[in-house]
């Protein structure tokens, strides 16, 4: 990477630097592509089963949570389509494996912000995951069962603003959870946790407008919703625009300052032995 | 089958060393098992029945089919680590053992945390049998689909291995119809379309697991249809689909060679 090297060197991290961090994040992942399609035919596969399920739901109860068949559908196979840019099961970075290592003194030292630093490669692994696995189960969905479109071109563009918002309230939660080794020792348990968190609460299972009573309305407050739920309100245009962008945006916001805030005390705690 | 017990039973203690870890692990997965009948309670918070069968019914179909699958789960589902074995070299020490490449494999890394996936499907299916009484006459068909459906979960697992010694990463292939398998088979098969259907009747059968049998243990008719006498034929499809498995993995076996390095 003689470019970075180079940029490594300069006083202050310029934009292209992450630029280019981007271009690695998606190059790395490029190289996996073969993953990436088994991936997409899983997602797909479940994909399907779920949307018989809904289907069956929506039968019995047409016009559930402001859905019609078609709409619940749609969100189905959209939901599939986050789990590899959203990276809904949890992980996709390395900083785990780094602090158990002790690679991360490195990281800490390097002269970019660690978390812009990750996030730079995250999105860039998004943006292939894009690709790679999103693309191919919402085609067979459309294909199989038939998909709603957004209308216009303002919904169009709502929706790459939300499902970009989306890639990083995915990423700030999981800097956050992975950044917790430093405290923790052992991530997997918190892996755990977080997994359980984000799969339910995030409408990837279920769409959080059939939650009932208070569990539905906590769930829809919480950072998980804007990141599988949300996107897919604006996509269904069944959300107002400016106040779900909004939404998104405070929570990104906020997992990012508390990543901040979280890789400062790291550095704090960080002991490097030499050698 | 000895050395089978003996390989796991190693591993368990290995994992014993590590009390903390494995307790956490275990309730890990519980809990994360758990999640599905929190779905299907959120579900069945909107409705009363769903393609037919009320909640107690869909909790009998999870946790008999869970039970099935999580039993496999636990001693079979290292068989989809064959490619890892393969691009490692370990595969290479497995053939000279004097010993079944497929207990070595399936034997291997053996996490006896999965059992706690279990103990979820054994309560669900024990609270479902609670609710849903079932006369006497018919509770002998649940551990006959029991056991025939971890047979036909483990034998796709070992067509899922057998598939790697042509295809090195393919396990997420596999995955999609063993886990798929089992996500099918929380909800009764009349939900999905009646191609899906056939399909999973006549030609990777995953309905003998817990629909096929579950229909006789309910005493429903079969909403679409097909045949009474499939319900009995629960052993026979996982006869005959072990032997499939059987022949893939002799086959994978001996058209593997080593890279020898």
């Amino acid at each position: 990477m003689p470019t970075v090297h180079r940029r490594f060197l300069a006083s202050s991290p310029s934009i292209s630097l992450y630029a280019q961090l981007v271009r690695y994040g998606f190059r790395k992942h490029a190289t996996y592509w073969g993953a990436a399609a088994a991936g997409a035919f899983t997602n797909t596969v479940f994909g399907v089963l779920r949307a018989y399920v809904l289907i069956a739901l929506w039968r019995a109860r047409p016009g559930l949570g402001g859905y019609d068949i078609a709409d619940a559908v749609t969100f189905c196979f959209l939901t599939q389509a986050y789990i590899g840019p959203m990276q809904v099961f949890g992980g996709g970075l390395e900083i785990a494996q780094r602090v158990r290592s002790g690679d991360i003194a490195l990281d800490l030292a390097r002269p970019a912000p660690l978390v812009l630093w990750t996030l730079s490669e995250d999105l860039g692994r998004a943006g292939y995951l894009f690709l790679a696995r999103s693309l191919p189960p919402t085609v067979v969905g459309a294909l199989l069962f038939g998909i709603v479109l957004p209308d216009g071109a303002a919904v169009w563009a709502a929706f790459a603003a939300s499902f970009a918002l989306g890639v990083v309230i995915s990423f700030g939660w999981r800097y956050i959870v992975a950044l917790a080794t430093c405290w923790l020792r052992d991530d997997r348990g918190l892996a755990v946790v977080s997994l359980v968190l984000t799969t339910f609460f995030s409408g990837l299972m279920l769409p959080l407008v059939i939650f009932p009573g208070w569990l539905g309305t906590v769930a829809r407050a919480l950072p998980w919703s804007a990141m599988v739920q949300v996107p897919a309100d604006v996509y269904l245009g069944t959300a107002d625009i400016p106040r779900t962008l909004g939404f998104q945006a405070l929570w990104a916001a906020v997992l990012l300052a508390l990543g901040a805030l979280l890789t400062r005390a790291a550095r704090r705690r960080v002991v490097i032995d030499g050698g | 089958m000895r050395v089978y017990l003996l390989l796991i039973w190693t591993w368990t203690r290995a994992a014993a060393r590590y009390p903390a870890s494995f307790a956490l692990m275990t309730a890990a997965g519980t809990v994360t098992a758990g999640l599905d009948v929190a779905v299907i309670w959120v579900v069945f918070s909107n409705t009363t029945t769903l393609g037919g069968f009320d909640v107690s019914e869909v909790m009998f179909l999870y946790g008999a089919g869970g039970l099935a699958f999580s039993i496999a789960d636990l001693l079979f589902s290292n068989a989809d680590r064959v490619g890892q074995h393969i691009r490692a070299g370990t595969l290479d020490a497995m053939l000279v053992r004097p010993v079944g490449t497929f207990v070595q494999v399936t034997a291997d890394r053996f996490t006896p945390h999965r059992a706690g996936r279990v103990l979820q499907a054994a309560i669900v299916l024990g609270v479902a049998l609670a609710r849903l009484d079932v006369p006497g006459s018919r509770l002998w068909m649940i551990p006959v689909m029991v056991v025939c459906g971890i047979v036909i979960f483990a034998s796709i697992w070992a067509l899922g291995g057998a598939l790697q010694f042509l295809l090195t990463d393919s396990s997420e292939v596999a995955n999609a119809f063993t886990y798929g398998g089992a996500t099918l088979g929380q909800y009764p098969l009349s939900v999905y379309g009646a191609e899906l259907v056939r399909g999973v009747t006549y030609v990777l059968p995953l309905a003998f697991v817990n629909w096929q049998p579950g229909l006789y243990v309910l005493d429903r008719a079969d909403p679409l249809g097909l045949p009474y006498a499939l319900r009995f034929l629960s052993p026979v499809a996982a006869a005959a689909l072990a032997v499939a498995a059987a022949l893939a993995w002799r086959a994978g076996v001996r058209r593997y060679r080593s890279t020898g390095s």
